[in-house]
């Protein structure tokens, strides 16, 4: 496979009066044809804002730092003029984001807003686009396609709109398509189907898709490969398989253990102690040492880089210089 | 086996439409005719997603909305004929938090405040133990006393969720009603509230009734739990039984819905098709056949509406349901 999407050394700065924070602090990965990357972790941890970077979305007084690289197939994202980002953003990397209700307009039909999204990359009639709305909507399974059409986003349930949102993603064939809690919002049942829509969707087109999720629970059985984020980092990076198999981070066992399952025994949950520090108050050294249960003297002073746990899986932990655990 | 704690009968609640058009409009039948009892020291879960009705249950029964129909009988009580003094009594052993701890607070009174109020409310300590009092709330839900000076914008939602869980403690409660406690909050910190919780049931002997969509966190804490589908309840009976073999077919797709954070476990998927139906405009007969696929669904699923019937330990509303030994 080869690198569809590179990130090498993401750092985001926010000057606030409350001094400068940088809540996305030296994130590498990257992303292959047709796979699908999960980004985990929790509220505040960076995954949301790593995404908008990738499109350059990060909002003022927001920054990327001199020093990131992102490069689309060797393209550096970072160095593109206004008219040669346009080429990039909606077309070949799509987003949908966690809330279609607030990204849809509600003064336009769901046929103009996906015509829209067809004409602003292929050079189309009025009657073609809609034509190919129709077919987008089909693709994404709405039932009775020809009457949705002409509804409002009003008119539609938040899974109809969460489809919608797909099909305008997908009116330019997009390469990339980051998914950003793209089921956080909506019943467990109508998640069950947007996923499914997903899954098809990546296989039928052999789409890549980053998807960032607070939720284990999607990532298992879907995900190629996982990179879990923490206090603006990423702490942990592996296969779907060997993440699950063999957690090595601390706080990737934290997370783990706070789940409650729906099989086996009902026991007693495990959590993290204390609550993720704010991005103005991240601790020296490893930044998950006051919480981690396992850490060293030398913790809270050196921080750990990406180590080697196995193959294809590294972490930012001593303990992984300690040998397996 | 002595009365339980709490007793619901038949509770109904329609909202009737308002406006000029409000007499061609059907109300809507949020609640419609729910029975379960509660008993002393149990945690009973009510599960469903969105517009099922499972919160205006929990509303209702407090009273913050009147019911249309139905009876809530607690501690021996007919709430719903108590006045308004006799209410106000019966509230301090009748509790409620909620989804959203940062709604739930006033932002301008301090958290010492806020929990000694329903203290005062109902003169359950001199003027000078009070302050001693908030003192060992803070710290049985796990903060520091010196937190009582302090406004709740100053806290993480965690934190927020326990000084709710606080404020409701103080007028000591039989009885509290958890309406989504956990769902705002992130895996790691939610382990703690639900460990909480559970502690806080294990000490004073409270009954909850934990309302929530999350199958996974209900099984957590639930001895019993009832499943709501459009107002009603379809099925009911012990935890284990009923996430085990699930005999309802909307309790099959629920479940079947939670995902799991393992990806070696295969699962039967069962991906139901469209969105619930609207509850003021629900199909004849069983509300759920229209998106059921049960292999015995016939004529009698669209005309008659199948009542809650003993099955096992549990009870079922469904003309076919079967729990598989």
């Amino acid at each position: 496979m080869t690198a569809l999407l590179e990130v090498e050394d993401l750092r985001i700065t926010f000057a606030t009066r409350s001094g400068t924070s940088h809540p996305v602090d030296g994130v590498s990965f990257s992303v292959a044809r047709g796979e699908l990357l999960a980004l985990v972790g929790e509220s505040g941890c960076g995954k949301s804002l790593t995404a908008l970077a990738l499109l350059r979305l990060i909002p003022p007084p927001g920054q990327i730092v001199p020093g990131s690289a992102i490069r689309l197939e060797g393209t550096d994202v970072l160095a593109l003029g206004a008219a040669e980002l346009r080429s990039i953003r909606g077309r070949r990397i799509g987003m949908i984001f966690q809330d279609p209700m607030t990204s849809l307009n509600p003064v336009f039909t769901v046929a103009d807003q996906i015509s829209e999204s067809v004409r602003a990359h292929q050079r189309v009639s009025k009657s073609a686009a809609r034509v190919r709305a129709l077919e987008l909507l089909q693709e994404v399974g709405i039932p009775d396609p020809v009457e949705r059409l002409d509804n409002y986003p009003h008119q539609m349930s938040g899974g109809m709109r969460q489809r919608v949102m797909i099909a305008i993603a997908l009116a330019s064939e997009p390469e990339l398509l980051i998914a950003d809690e793209p089921t956080t919002a909506l019943d467990v049942t109508v998640q069950a189907q947007i996923l499914e829509l997903l899954d098809r969707l990546r296989a039928a087109r052999g789409m890549a898709i980053l998807l960032i999720t607070h939720d284990l629970g999607i990532v298992a059985g879907r995900a190629d490969r996982v990179a879990v984020m923490y206090a603006g980092r990423l702490v942990e990076e592996a296969t779907t398989a060997e993440l699950f198999a063999r957690p090595s981070h601390p706080y990737t066992k934290g997370l783990l253990a706070s789940v409650p399952r729906i099989t086996g025994a009902v026991t007693r949950l495990q959590p993290i102690a204390g609550t993720v520090p704010a991005p103005t108050a991240w601790p020296a050294g490893c930044r998950f040492h006051p919480r981690c249960p396992a850490s060293l003297p030398r913790c809270a002073d050196d921080d750990p880089p990406a180590l080697a746990v196995g193959d294809s899986h590294r972490m930012r932990c001593w303990l992984a210089a300690s040998g397996p655990s | 086996m002595s009365a339980p704690l709490l007793e619901v009968r038949d509770l109904v609640k329609h909202y009737k439409a308002t406006g000029f058009l409000a007499r061609k409009t059907p109300p809507v039948r949020a609640v419609d005719g729910v029975s379960f009892t509660v008993g002393t020291g149990e945690t009973l879960g009510l599960v469903g997603e969105s517009g099922c009705g499972k919160s205006t249950v929990g509303r209702t029964i407090l009273r913050l909305q009147e019911a249309t129909a139905g009876s809530v009988c607690f501690d021996g009580k007919d709430l719903f004929a108590l006045d308004a003094s006799a209410l106000r009594q019966a509230r301090r052993r009748l509790q409620i938090i909620f989804q959203d701890p940062y709604s739930s607070l006033n932002p301008r009174m301090t958290v010492g405040d806020a929990i000694a109020e329903g203290m005062e409310i109902h003169r359950l300590a001199p003027r000078g133990e009070i302050p001693g009092r908030v003192a060992r709330l803070l710290e049985e839900v796990g903060l520091d006393p010196a937190y009582a000076a302090r406004y709740p914008h100053e806290f993480s939602g965690g934190q927020r969720q326990r000084i709710g869980i606080a404020r409701a403690l103080a007028v000591e409660p039989a009885f509290l009603v958890c309406d989504e406690p956990v769902s705002a909050l992130d895996v790691s910190v939610q382990a703690q509230v639900l460990n909480l919780l559970a502690d806080l049931q294990a000490r004073r002997g409270i009954s909850y009734l934990f309302i929530a969509h999350d199958l996974a966190v209900v099984r957590q804490i639930a001895q019993r739990v009832a499943v709501m589908y459009l107002g009603r309840i379809v099925e009911t009976g012990p935890t284990e039984d009923i996430l085990a073999r699930p005999a309802h077919p909307y309790t099959q797709a629920l479940l079947s819905a939670v995902p799991v954070p393992d990806p070696t476990t295969q699962r039967l998927r069962i991906v139901l098709p469209g969105d619930p139906p609207s509850p003021s405009n629900p199909p004849p007969g069983c509300p759920f056949h229209p998106r059921c696929a049960h292999p015995d669904k016939d004529a009698r699923c669209s005309s008659d509406r199948p009542l809650l019937h003993t099955l096992g330990r549990g009870q079922v509303a469904c003309h076919h349901a079967a729990r598989t030994p």
